[in-house]
């Protein structure tokens, strides 16, 4: 299968008071079309600027971000975004908030079809019956929800989506994945999840991308070789076991620690 | 809803009978202080000169408002989309700000002299877009990157993003500041027509009763102002009400 998104050598610093800050640093990655990518990482290694520079919001220093074998050289329709903060418009209803990307992408799109669109989404994500409160009437994983409606309405090639989860309870959380596992059968699109949830990162992804500490580069790719209908139960298996243990050594190296050395001190 | 009419209607008339009680109590003559019984007579009286010149007012505050809000909310918006327009103006805007209105009302009436109108709407203007001007700045500066990344992402242009993000997301600051700016551009109005000589409106019947020494019309003028600008103030509240009412949150 062909590579949706290649991100090719990007090195990107910031601009700070203090001089520049370099966050990434020659990092390659390529997610095939129709994937799911989970991308962890220490805290502040340069995750979200990763988001950005693939939505086409910046511009690296150097190297290039390929989408559909085009350089992304500005933001393009076919992109759709969900952060940690749900980001709900708090004078639009739920269903006019998740019609908001058919306003900018198809502004010639009769209001009924975006409705009817938007409708289904909410029916698939369990939001029926909400369409009409404001968010400010629903619970934190109730905007979440209505949030990654609103980030595929428009059928994006690409889902970027930093953190969504980050803000909710364990058990909400989990009911969110099951929801993103079953959009995802219904709805096709690519995806890039950057997490601090290593489970949640194998539950999801068809692979799991390690960065290292800033400045971030690639420094470990898992092919999560399981079901796509995986269930919770899955995370038990000491296959899934297996790959978590890895996926935390992975990340204390990414974090200049020895990987076990916690875990033994710890005794 | 009885509660909320009969709470301040009370309170209204309480004041009214201590004001009443404290000229009594100090038999005070009517060229000193008027009471609050003189002022019907006073009313009656002049209701012809009430009802022409409080229009005067009224419609010269809120073209002043107007304008304000017009070119407030532009000056906002240069400040809070560009860096460079925020720290040109905001110095230049303070120290207008700071700058006493009175002092101007004669540099005004020497530009352009005999243009009440025109004198009394630049002066309501003047002294009412500073609030409006920063708080649609500060609005738009401090809006969340992720609420424009959600539209930025796909390719909205900046005016899109202001309209349906950016604009609407102010409102309940806009609001905040357009109540303060009603009762300048209130005080704007009367300063001039007080001030200017053969000026009209409620201010200049202010000053007639003044000329004739005639105070009940005096404090007559003053009820009818305080009056018009609870008015004022409460139509922003209703246009508060219509446009940012999902501010509000419902009160535990
Ligand atoms: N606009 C900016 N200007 C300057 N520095 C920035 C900017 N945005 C991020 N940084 C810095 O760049 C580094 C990487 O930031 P980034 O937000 O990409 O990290 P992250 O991996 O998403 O972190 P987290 O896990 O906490 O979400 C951080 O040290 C941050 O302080
Ligand atoms: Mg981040």
């Amino acid at each position: 299968m062909a590579n949706l998104i290649e991100i090719k050598g990007v090195t990107h610093a910031y601009r700070t008071k203090a001089g520049p800050l370099p966050v990434l640093s020659d990092l390659n990655l390529a997610i095939p079309e129709g994937e799911f990518a989970a991308v962890v990482g220490p805290s502040g290694c340069g995750k979200s600027t990763l988001t950005r520079l693939i939505a086409g919001l910046m511009r690296p220093d150097l190297g290039e971000v390929w989408l559909h074998g085009e350089p992304v050289r500005s933001p393009r329709k076919t992109v759709g975004m969900a952060f940690q903060n749900p980001v709900m418009l708090e004078w639009r209803t739920i269903l006019q908030n998740v019609i908001l990307p058919l306003e900018i992408v198809a502004p010639r799109m009769p209001q009924r079809q975006r409705e009817d669109r938007a409708m289904k989404l909410l029916d698939l994500v369990g939001l029926k019956g909400f369409e009409g409160k404001r968010p400010s009437e629903l619970s934190g994983g109730m905007r979440q929800r209505a949030s990654l409606c609103r980030a595929i309405v428009h059928k994006p090639e690409v889902l970027i989506m930093d953190e969504p989860f980050g803000a909710l309870d364990a058990f909400t959380r989990e009911d969110l994945w099951q929801t993103m596992r079953d959009l995802r059968a219904k709805e096709p699109f690519t995806c890039v999840l950057i997490t601090h949830d290593l489970r949640e990162s194998v539950f999801l992804g068809d692979q799991v991308f390690v960065l290292s500490g800033r400045p971030a580069t690639t420094q470990h790719v898992l092919d999560v070789d399981l079901p796509a209908d995986r269930t919770l139960d899955i995370l038990f298996t000491p296959q899934v076991a297996d790959m978590l243990h890895l996926l935390r050594d992975q990340i204390q190296i990414a974090q200049g620690r020895v990987p076990g050395a916690a875990a033994a001190g710890g005794h | 809803m009885l509660q909320k009419i009969a709470v301040p209607v009370l309170a209204i008339l309480g004041f009214l009978g201590f004001w009443e009680f404290i000229v009594w109590v100090n038999g005070w003559p009517n060229y000193k202080m008027a009471s609050p019984s003189d002022l019907p007579a006073a009313y009656v009286r002049f209701a012809p000169l009430f009802l022409e010149m409080g229009w005067q007012t009224l419609w010269r505050t809120v073209a002043g408002l107007v304008v304000a809000v017009v070119a407030g909310t532009a000056l906002g918006m240069a400040m809070g989309f560009s860096r460079i327009a925020r720290d040109a103006l905001y110095p230049l805007l303070v120290g207008f700000n700071a700058i006493p209105k009175a002092t101007l009302v004669p540099v005004i009436a020497l530009l352009f002299i005999g243009q009440h109108d025109f004198n009394t709407v630049l002066m309501a203007f003047l002294i009412s877009f500073f609030p409006i001007a920063v708080s649609v700045g500060i609005g738009l500066s401090t809006l969340e990157p992720e609420y424009r990344d959600i539209l930025r992402a796909l390719g909205a242009s900046r005016v899109t993003i202001f309209w349906k993000i950016a604009l609407p997301k102010t409102l309940p600051e806009f609001f905040g500041a357009l109540k303060v700016s009603v009762t300048l551009a209130f005080i704007g109005t009367n300063l001039v027509e007080i001030v200017s000589p053969h000026g009209r409106g409620l201010g200049a019947l202010f000053k007639s009763g003044e000329t004739n020494g005639d105070y009940p019309l005096m404090f007559a003028v003053l009820i009818a102002l305080a009056v018009l600008g609870i008015v004022l103030y409460y139509a922003v509240v209703a246009l508060e009400r219509i446009f940012a009412g999902w501010a509000e949150r419902p009160q535990g």
